[in-house]
Formats: structure tokens, sequence, C-alpha cells
């Protein structure tokens, strides 16, 4: 199973000092916490794309290329690459590259992006967001796995012995996750082609992303991919540690009550009641992560939300520090008990490679 | 069968409350097998306002969703406020799913200091039930507060009783299930060139 942290790049103001860091800092910030994270032994750094403030990751290859080069074992991911409003044909050469240059440490999770107003900056309409997804999904997939494409569509000019550039390394396309918060149509898409699904399980109850995930698993094993319980599942999830609970509730509770989305809404106590939120010792964190195979089934990979609502780096850091050494060996290691041996690992490039033959 | 029952009234005991009462009373005696469920929104005041912020209702609001729309029927009364309906009243309908209560049979009421304000029921609640694609009992109940005290309230509230008691033994359109979809050949199929 893998563990690993994913970013959603914003720039917000540190509640408990009114300083906003710019976006140098933040986007500095954000490279100190992905080494940081493959220094405590995380598997996977995933950054969102994002074009709009208050968030900075607007290239998110970029970004993962200077971290390719620092790094050795961690996986490069997103979360997510905006399947609607990049052209699939830049997508299929950018994360290609990304390969070449990280020696397979890449894959990436298609998202559809909820902001009306970013689809026409890209000359795109949200309307067709859904249609976006499934055609441009669908050639990027030829793209990858073509030499030589002849496509025609309708949300892009045709193509005409059309060869991507550079070819995915060894011939191995990135694994592709796809990640949706309320629709079923992107479950059956992750189904139909065999790719992970990954529900960002943040935001909302449990039982919303219960019926998205059971409809994946049913529809995987639907189209011939193996078993239901073999289908490839990722899980978001927020937490905030110090090693006495009550520490941790008093710091995080003002970046709580001020964090975009959820801010100013329901008490700190509530929100954790509701939805996957743990704020507290370590230990509580382990026992409610260890929860989600009991609500969702083994899963393949889970991403933290570490550094968001103004944090400061150093708080993040240390957070890294707790989730590295406490936490995940022993989430690593519970999760091994009783996991049958039917269920797959994560594919990653080596596993992908080996399986080609 | 099911009767859900919403009462957006502010005060306790209130006026709102007191004519849902009246309403429902009347629909049992038509239909004495119902079962009632109550739902007070001044309780779920805070809760509502933070599915507004979250966008997702807490556990205690989501089971008086749930009651509102797998009842067979609805009575709901909201208190006239600034010429509309209250805005707890619409915030609680803004948080159900649109398409929840499509075809479910409602009387709407409402109450007020003066019988200028009636036709907010016209006005205000019935196209939104309207959108929901609801049924209406052709018959508003509106009751300001010369009414309690005079003529005609009593014939109202039985009129409309009956005719939402009516529209409950009519046969309701079955509800699409959350969790079916569009197989992904026909997805694509349909983006064909």
């Amino acid at each position: 199973m893998q563990f690993g942290i994913f970013t959603v790049s914003d720039v917000t103001t540190d509640p408990t000092t009114g300083r906003t860091p710019t976006e140098a800092e933040r986007i500095k910030a954000m490279v100190t916490i992905a080494l940081k994270a493959e220094e405590v032994g995380l598997d996977v750094f995933a950054t969102g794309e994002h074009h709009n403030p208050p968030f900075v990751a607007s290239s998110p290859t970029t970004m993962l290329g200077y971290i390719a080069a620092r790094t050795e074992r961690l996986i490069l991911s997103t979360s997510t690459t905006l399947i609607t409003t990049n052209d699939p044909v830049k997508i299929a050469e950018d994360f290609a590259m990304l390969q070449h240059l990280a020696d397979g440490r890449v894959d990436l999770m298609m998202g559809r992006g909820n902001t009306g107003p970013v689809y026409p900056w890209f000359g795109k309409d949200i309307r067709d967001g859904i249609p976006l997804a499934i055609e441009n999904y669908a050639l990027l997939h030829r793209l990858w796995r073509e030499p030589v494409v002849d496509w025609e569509g309708r949300f892009r000019t045709p193509l005409q012995g059309y060869t991507s550039t550079p070819a995915p390394l060894d011939g191995v396309p990135p694994f592709v996750w796809h990640g949706s918060i309320r629709s079923p149509e992107i479950a059956e898409q992750a189904a139909y082609y065999g790719d992970g699904f990954f529900a960002n399980n943040i935001f909302w109850p449990k039982e919303h992303y219960q019926q998205l995930i059971s409809l994946y698993r049913r529809r995987y094993a639907h189209y011939g991919h193996g078993l239901p319980e073999q289908a490839i599942v990722g899980l978001g999830g927020q937490v905030f540690m110090r090693r006495n609970s009550q520490d941790a509730v008093r710091e995080f509770r003002p970046y709580f009550d001020n964090a975009p989305v959820y801010g100013h809404g329901p008490s700190l106590e509530e929100f954790m009641a509701e939805t996957p939120l743990t704020v507290g010792s370590p230990d509580q964190v382990i026992e409610r992560t260890l929860k989600f195979r009991e609500y969702f089934g083994d899963y393949q990979r889970q991403l933290f939300l570490m550094d968001h609502a103004g944090l400061p780096l150093k708080t993040v850091l240390e957070q890294l520090d707790i989730l590295g050494e406490e936490v995940v060996p022993v989430l690593r290691k519970e999760f091994a008990i009783g996991r049958p041996a039917n269920v797959p690992d994560a594919p990653t490039h080596q596993s992908l490679l080996a399986q080609k033959g | 069968m099911k009767l859900a029952v919403v009462s957006a009234g502010l005060s306790l005991p209130s006026s709102t409350r007191l004519l849902a009462d009246r309403l429902t009373s009347a629909l049992v005696d038509r239909v004495p097998e119902v079962e009632v469920e109550v739902i007070e929104l001044r309780d779920l005041a805070v809760d509502i306002a933070n599915n507004l912020v979250t966008g997702f209702p807490a556990s205690r609001l989501r089971a008086a969703i749930d009651a509102v729309t797998s009842a067979d029927g609805l009575v709901a009364v909201s208190p006239i406020f600034t010429a509309s309906y209250s805005g707890l009243f619409k915030s609680f309908f803004d948080v159900i799913d649109h398409d929840a209560l499509a075809g479910k049979p409602v009387l709407i009421a409402a109450t007020g200091g003066t019988a200028r304000h009636s036709l907010a029921l016209e006005h205000a609640l019935r196209p939104m039930f309207a959108y929901l694609r609801a049924i209406v009992a052709p018959t508003a109940v509106y009751a300001a507060s010369e009414d309690w005290g005079a003529e005609g309230l009593s014939e109202r509230i039985e009129r409309a009783a009956s005719e939402l008691a009516g529209l409950m033994g009519k046969e309701q359109p079955v509800r699409a299930q959350v969790d079916e979809v569009v197989p992904f050949e026909q997805q694509l199929a349909a983006l064909r060139p």
C-alpha cells in the first residue's frame, strides 16, 4: 500500500499571524514539503492544478520535474490534472517527458475542475465538462498506446498521422487515476479503462464516497479487469496531529475556523464527527485511518492533505515528521494484516513494465 | 403511508406550527393510517446554515431531509417575512436535491400578521414547488392574525387537507436510483462525430 500527501497549493493567510506567504514562498514551500515527504519515507507526492488565485500550482509538470531531480524514490503525481481544459495532446507529451526525467516515478490523476470561469480561459465551456473528460481521455489513452494516431472528435481539431513525442518511457504509459467528488460517470470511466479511482474523502461524509467507490468496484469487475475487490482505489484524508490531542485541537482550530471551503461553518468537532477529518494524537489518526478499510474495502493508496489553510511551513514539516515516523509505519503494518493475497498493490512503472513482459 | 410536516415558525409556540398542526390533524382525519413526522426548522437552523457552507447535511439534518423526501405527502408551512417565505424555509429546500421532491404531493400554507401578504403563497411558495416538480394542492392556506378568530380558516384547512389526501392516494412516479450510470460505451458513442 502507498502513502503520501497531496496539496491544493492554496496561498492562504495564516489566521494566527495575519501573514500571507508570497507566491514564491508558497511554491518553494511546496517543493520543500515534497522533499520532506521522501525524507520521512512517504511514497507519493501529488500536486493540484489550478489556474486562479489563491492557488499557485498552474504548471504541475514543471514543479514535478524539479522535484524529480531532487528525489530518488518518491512517486510524483497530480491531484488533479485537468482533463477538460488541457489539450490531451499536451498532457500526453508533458507527462511522457516527466516519466523520462523521473525514471518512471510518475502517475497522474484526472479531474474535471469545478470552477466555471476557468473553462473559457482555455477555450472550453463548463457545460461540456463530462463530455470533455470522456473525449479528451479517450484520445490521451490512444496517444500513449499507438505510435501513429488518426483521430477525429468533437472538441479539438482532428489529428492525422500524429505521433506523440517523447513516447512513454519503456512503452509503458503512466498509470492513471480518475478523481471525482460527485460524478458516477467518472467512476464508470475509471472502471471501463481499468484505471484507478480516487475519492477525495475530505469534504463530505463517508457514505457519499462509499456509493461512488462501490459503483467503481462493481463496474471494474463488469468490464473484466478483475474482481471488485481488486479494483485500484485511492483515498484522501486530512489530519492534524500533536502528541497530546488537546494540543492538536487547540493549535488547529483557528486554521479550521478560517479555512477556505468549510471555514466559518460547522465547528471543528462537528466536522470531525461528520467527515474523515481527524485532529488529535497520532494514535487517533491511526485508528481513524484504519477504519477506511472497513468502509471502502482494502485499497491501494492513501494521500493526506497536510499543507493547506495557511498552516506555516515549519508546522507542516513537523506534521510530516509525525506522519512518517509514527503514523505510516503502523498503518503499513496494520493494513497488511488480513489483506487478501489477491488484492493488488497500486501499479507502478516497474510493475507495469514487468506485466508488459 | 407517511406524511412529513415542515414548519418554519420561529417562536415557541408559533402560529406557523399551530397552522401546521391543524392541517395535519385534518389530513389524519381523512387518512387515519398515516404516519406523521413533524420537522421544526428552528431546531435545524444552524445545521441548515452549515450545509450551505460545507455542501453536506449533518446527520440530524440528513434525517430530516430523508423524512421529507421519503414521505408520501408534505405539508409545508412558512411565516411570511418581507413579502415572501422566510429565509430559513427557503434555505431548507435549497439544500435538498432539486429532483428529490419530483411528483410529491404538497400542501402549502403560510402565516402572517396581515392578510395583505396572503398572495405570497401564490407568487413565492407555489412557483418554488413547481420548480421542484412537486404536485401542489390547489388550495393554499393562509392564516393572518385576524383569521384565528374569524370564520373561514377551518373550511380552508378542511378543503386543502382533502385535496392533499386525494393526491396522496395517487401513484407517484418512480425515482431513478442514485448509482445508476450510463454505460461507458454509450457515453463514448454519444460523442462520435
